[in-house]
């Protein structure tokens, strides 16, 4: 089966009604552990999915899962109606490199830190065969000004930049190729509150803007209660309560969701 | 001890056979980098261990062997390279590169184009050209397999947007045949376009690193660039000031503390060889 080329994607008709991602019955166990357990869900086109749960209850092992970093046990992934487990690797590598994009929690490890802001966004064009200086330049410009990013910083590196630039910045590098799936790991972590109000302000319009279907993991429930249209609650590897974020941030029904949202400060 | 306690070119049969059929691989496969079991020589590494296993698997008594070091056939590397093999081989040596049958190179290809049934062999210190951008060897063996070569623009593209112009100037990564991405050794890019298309045959040995890699003969090797900063073999703007030649490679020689300076061919055989013939450059004397 052929790829598309990232220029198609426009033209290519989005159904709402299919699913973009559907996964059945995923479980990754570490040895006798388990590390996540029988999750399912569907995801839809422009669709905004929040992952939250406390730390080791599975949800960075499913979505390590999902974006292909790690091998589920069992279980099956289905993107756009194909087999996503039972694709070569250099048409799942092909596929993280233009439909996917995965924004880490730490910039550093998704940026090339010796490598300038130019070339982070760029990097990923040329992965995808653009070979035109001109061009690439430009869009890169085009690209770090939607995410509010100064044109004459460019050429910096980005460890001369603040953690929110960086963060930012990272969000450039894997939205220029234009893809319709984004997987992202505590995208506001280890920032100041008014910094993560700008990005969640800055994340909510370009998901609303590129019809971008957005897988999001956090233990932070303000950061979904924004962003998120639906809400899975993960504990110990498995899904313990799912449904639409406000109905399940208002009136949660297990034990404890219970606990996970009166556990938030008030201020 | 003497010579005679030597097996022929120093190296024992079982490893030359090892060596031989890497090499063999390496040109079965244009470009791709092959594992060997690299041997401790007697000189250190950095000194051309690699060049070295490989001119000694392809050393025959009836060779004729021409060393040269960044296109110098009398400095010391050079020297001491082609003393070894004339004492463990007892092979004959030349200076002159149409005479020779194997040349063992150092960071040059000769000016003197080669021709067919010679075997150029290149020194290679560091044969993974995308190790500066991917430090991770599984890592980089992955995007060889998976043709993922778009790091290795990345690299260019900051040469142009930090210095207005690709500034890599040796080592410019190549891609042979369509296919593996290769680092030709650190050859100035002045040599790029004689990679491709040679009639000799073209091994490269990295003897820390336990790589062969090869180039057989009439294989099309191309300088990666970009569409709109095409690539461009560059030079010094001077003639050679012994010689006269204006399209040879190179070096720039300080005469004296008061900034005066010369340039002269980094290929002394055929800077030599043109002095021989007549002609004279501006800071030269008639032969």
């Amino acid at each position: 089966m052929t790829l598309l080329q990232p220029s198609e994607f426009s033209t290519k008709i989005r159904s709402p009604d299919q699913p973009l991602l559907r996964v059945e019955d995923l479980t990754r166990r570490y040895g006798p552990r388990i590390g996540c357990a029988e999750v399912s869900f569907d995801l839809y086109p422009g669709e905004v999915l929040g992952i939250v749960g406390e730390s080791g209850s599975g949800k960075s092992t499913l979505l390590s899962c999902l974006a292909g970093h790690q091998r589920p046990d069992l279980g099956r992934i289905a993107y756009d109606g194909r087999d996503v487990l039972a694709m070569t690797e250099t048409e799942r590598r092909r596929l993280s490199r233009t439909d996917w994009a995965y924004v880490h929690q730490n910039p550093r490890d998704g940026l090339r830190m010796g490598v300038s802001a130019g070339g982070n966004v760029g990097e990923r064009l040329m992965a995808v065969g653009a070979r035109h200086y001109g061009d690439i330049r430009a869009k890169a410009v085009d690209w770090l000004g939607r995410v509010e990013i100064a044109a004459d910083r460019v050429d910096d590196r980005p460890t001369a930049f603040s953690g929110g630039m960086q963060q930012r910045l990272q969000i450039a590098r894997n939205l220029v190729t234009g893809p319709r799936l984004v997987f992202m790991d505590e995208p506001t972590g280890g920032l100041d509150v008014s910094v993560q109000a700008r990005l969640l302000d800055l994340l909510r319009g370009l998901v609303r803007d590129l019809g971008l279907s957005v897988i999001i993991v956090t233990h932070d429930l303000a950061v979904v209660r924004l962003l998120a249209h639906r809400l899975m609650v993960m504990k110990s590897g498995r899904v313990v309560e799912q449904g639409l974020t406000d109905q399940v941030l208002d009136d949660p029904q297990h034990a404890y969701t219970q606990l996970l949202v009166s556990s938030v400060l008030q201020v | 001890m003497t010579d005679q306690h030597y097996t022929f070119a120093y190296l024992d049969e079982q490893t030359k056979r090892m060596i031989r059929r890497a090499i063999l691989k390496g040109i079965a496969v244009p470009g791709y980098q092959v594992p060997f079991a690299s041997r401790e020589m007697p000189m250190p590494y950095g000194w051309g261990t690699g060049g070295v296993q490989v001119t000694a698997a392809c050393l025959t008594p009836e060779d004729r062997l021409k060393v040269i070091d960044q296109g110098a056939d009398d400095t010391t590397n050079a020297v001491s390279i082609r003393k070894f093999f004339a004492r463990t081989a007892g092979v004959a040596t030349t200076e002159r590169t149409t005479e020779a049958t194997v040349i063992q190179t150092r960071h040059r290809i000769p000016e003197t184009p080669l021709r067919a049934g010679q075997i150029l062999v290149y020194q290679v210190p560091i044969p993974e050209p995308l190790r500066f951008l991917e430090p991770r060897e599984t890592e980089t063996r992955k995007m060889h397999e998976l043709e993922e070569y778009g790091l290795t623009h990345v690299k260019l593209y900051e040469d142009i947007a930090r210095h207005g112009q690709i500034a890599t100037a040796y080592a410019y990564p190549v891609k042979v045949e369509g296919r593996y991405v290769m680092d030709p050794s650190p050859i100035p890019k002045f040599d790029n376009p004689k990679l491709s298309g040679s009639p000799a045959i073209q091994l490269f040995g990295a003897g820390r690193e336990q790589r062969i890699y090869a180039l057989p003969p009439w294989t099309q090797v191309e300088s990666l660039d970009f569409d709109d900063h095409p690539f461009q073999a560059s030079k010094a703007p001077h003639d050679c000031d012994l010689c006269g030649a204006a399209h040879s490679y190179l070096d720039e020689v300080i005469t004296d503390d008061r900034g005066g300076r010369m340039f002269v061919c980094s290929d002394t055989d055929f800077c030599a060889g043109r002095r021989a013939k007549g002609h004279v450059g501006r800071l030269g004397e008639p032969a």
